[in-house]
């Protein structure tokens, strides 16, 4: 049978991959723009005997997602950028009890309560920190409604398996746009947590999850328990490529960004201009070895990486090329947001250029 | 080899404009939905931000026999306008050879500054969108009378395609209003295949 294709926004697909994913409790304040995301869960979630609950702040959802995740459900909410700050002691605390859950950033413009229109300016609170302490999130960044449906489903299963929090990190371009997405049943593993999970200690011996470690020796161990771990998700890294040789220009961008870079690219490439793309879809672990591998490959001189934000992971892509390549940073903060006839004209510049200037 | 060039690769970008309440967005996601039903890979991006009834409002949507990459354009090849704010911010955009289908109701050319070299290398289609919705009884829906009057030049998807699409926007509590807006469809592409055939004659 063929799969059912339906019109939808990026952030509804985010929903029906959550429900795919086999979320069972949904906790969430309203913010533009992704209300969707509630709306759909509180209609869905209860038939299927899973529970909705809107808090009353962002404070409480994460730590009700906490608690759901203590006793092992499969759990997420949502916000948008200003949302997210509020939640970020909760993450911290999730991180340091190595609580599975899902959470959805779909960003806006910051900083403060900055706008309603697509940003890309929490990349950095996203991958580097998501709380306070060594903590990090997995954070896949989907560029269609059809990667936001597969792999919001996929992170309820990686979280159980790494028993980490796993962040979709999204925007208010995807979010808001409509493209067809197709249905199809995932493949979603289910993991026991019978080994960790709170459920009631009858016929067992109790357990405790706490994440305060007095005794200094034991925190470091923890710590570094939990650095293997962020090490062993490097196995989750997915990106995506296209440059097959010759190429004198690389292009690097994720999420909207990338879609708009890459009509520009395919536009580029068309009328025989040199020009590659690369675009990270796991943001941490960052895909650093294949970016390296395949600049210092294709004997790439020149990257740029376009993003929609002040210039956040152009820091990124400089660690993994380690000085290969002169690396240029295009940063459009919100609001405005480039065409694609914008960022054409940005590449031919720099692909005609000798010099410009180094990051 | 241009002209199979062409062939080759379809690619509609329409950019819809006017007033919140002209049924701008409703339209887009009409002919998203219609296109996808179709065979097209469709995107359809609303503007989005604190827009209410009487503000203006437009919405991006491309129809394509390939991937989409972009959702958004800034050269559009179509456009449909609903009111003169909107032709005054999109006709600039509008490709050059580019086909706007313009309300002649609200869009006074009088009330256009510069109008000759505003529309230079553009095609302009006036179409009386308000008298026709009128007409039929539906002044609501002038969004629908645009639609049909593109779907006749483009040729986009047969009529049940459309049927199909309408049928899932209104839902079932609307469902009742299909008639009427497939009415309206049908007046702005029967009114298109009129002029149509009195160019011909002529």
């Amino acid at each position: 049978m063929r799969n059912k294709r339906v019109l939808v926004k990026g952030v509804e697909a985010v929903a029906l991959g959550a429900l795919e994913g086999g979320c069972e409790c949904y906790f969430g304040y309203p913010i533009t723009p992704q209300n969707e995301i509630p709306e759909i869960m509180s209609v869905e979630l209860p038939p299927r005997g899973g529970v909705f609950l809107q808090a009353e702040s962002e404070t409480s959802a994460i730590n009700m997602v906490l608690g759901a995740s203590a006793v092992g459900t499969r759990v997420m909410t949502s916000s948008s950028s200003p949302g997210i700050s509020l939640m970020s002691e909760g993450f911290s605390y999730l991180i340091a009890l190595e609580l599975p859950c899902v959470i959805v950033n779909v960003m806006r413009g910051g900083p403060g309560l900055g706008g309603i229109e697509a940003s890309q300016g929490d990349y950095f609170q996203a991958v580097k920190a998501p709380g306070h302490g060594d903590g990090k999130f997995l954070v896949f960044a989907p560029y269609s409604c059809q990667e936001a449906y597969e792999l919001t489903a996929k992170a309820f299963e990686l979280a159980d398996k790494y028993r980490n929090p796993v962040m979709i990190l999204s925007d208010a371009i995807l979010g808001q746009m409509k493209e067809p997405l197709e249905l199809k049943p995932l493949k979603i593993k289910k993991i026991s947590k019978e080994g960790w999970a709170l459920t009631g200690a009858k016929n067992r011996p109790a357990r405790v999850i706490r994440s305060l470690f007095l005794d200094s020796a034991e925190l470091a161990k923890r710590n570094l328990t939990l650095l293997r771990k962020y090490q062993k998700m490097e196995r989750e890294i997915r990106f995506e490529k296209m440059a097959e040789g010759g190429e004198k220009v690389l292009v690097v961008a994720f999420g909207s960004m990338a879609r708009i870079c890459k009509e520009a690219v395919l536009n580029l490439r068309a009328k025989g201009y040199e020009v590659g793309f690369f675009r990270p879809i796991t943001l941490f672990p960052y895909p650093k070895k294949a970016l390296a591998e395949l600049v210092s490959s294709q004997k790439i001189k020149k990257i740029i990486v376009f993003e929609l934000n002040c210039g956040q992971m152009v820091e990124d892509v400089a660690l993994s090329l380690k000085g290969m390549g002169k690396l240029i940073s295009k940063s459009y903060p919100p609001s405005v947001i480039p065409f694609p006839e914008d960022l054409e004209r940005e590449i031919k510049k720099c692909l005609n250029s000798s010099d410009f200037p180094r990051v | 080899m241009s002209r199979i060039m062409k062939k080759k690769s379809m690619k509609y970008e329409i950019i819809f404009s006017g007033f919140g309440g002209q049924g701008v967005l409703f339209v887009g996601n009409l002919i998203a939905l219609a296109g996808m039903y179709q065979g097209f890979n469709v995107s359809f991006l609303p503007v989005y931000g604190p827009e209410m009834r009487g503000g203006t409002c437009h919405c991006t949507v491309l129809l394509s026999d390939k991937e989409i990459a972009s959702p958004l354009v800034y050269e559009p090849g179509y456009l449909v306008i609903f009111n003169l704010p909107s032709f005054l911010k999109f006709i600039p955009r509008l490709k050059r050879g580019g086909l706007a289908l313009v309300n002649k109701d609200l869009v006074k050319v009088e009330e256009i500054e510069h109008y000759e070299t505003l529309c230079a290398n553009k095609k302009i289609l006036w179409l009386p969108l308000n008298t026709w919705a009128e007409a039929i009884g539906m002044p609501l829906a002038l969004n629908l009378c645009a639609l049909g009057a593109l779907n006749k030049l483009l040729g986009l998807f047969p009529e049940e395609i459309l049927i199909k699409a309408l049928r899932e926007m209104l839902g079932k509590e609307k469902l009742p209003l299909l008639e009427a807006n497939l009415k309206a469809y049908r007046k702005g592409f029967e009114e298109v295949e009129a002029y149509e055939s009195s160019l011909t004659k002529s």
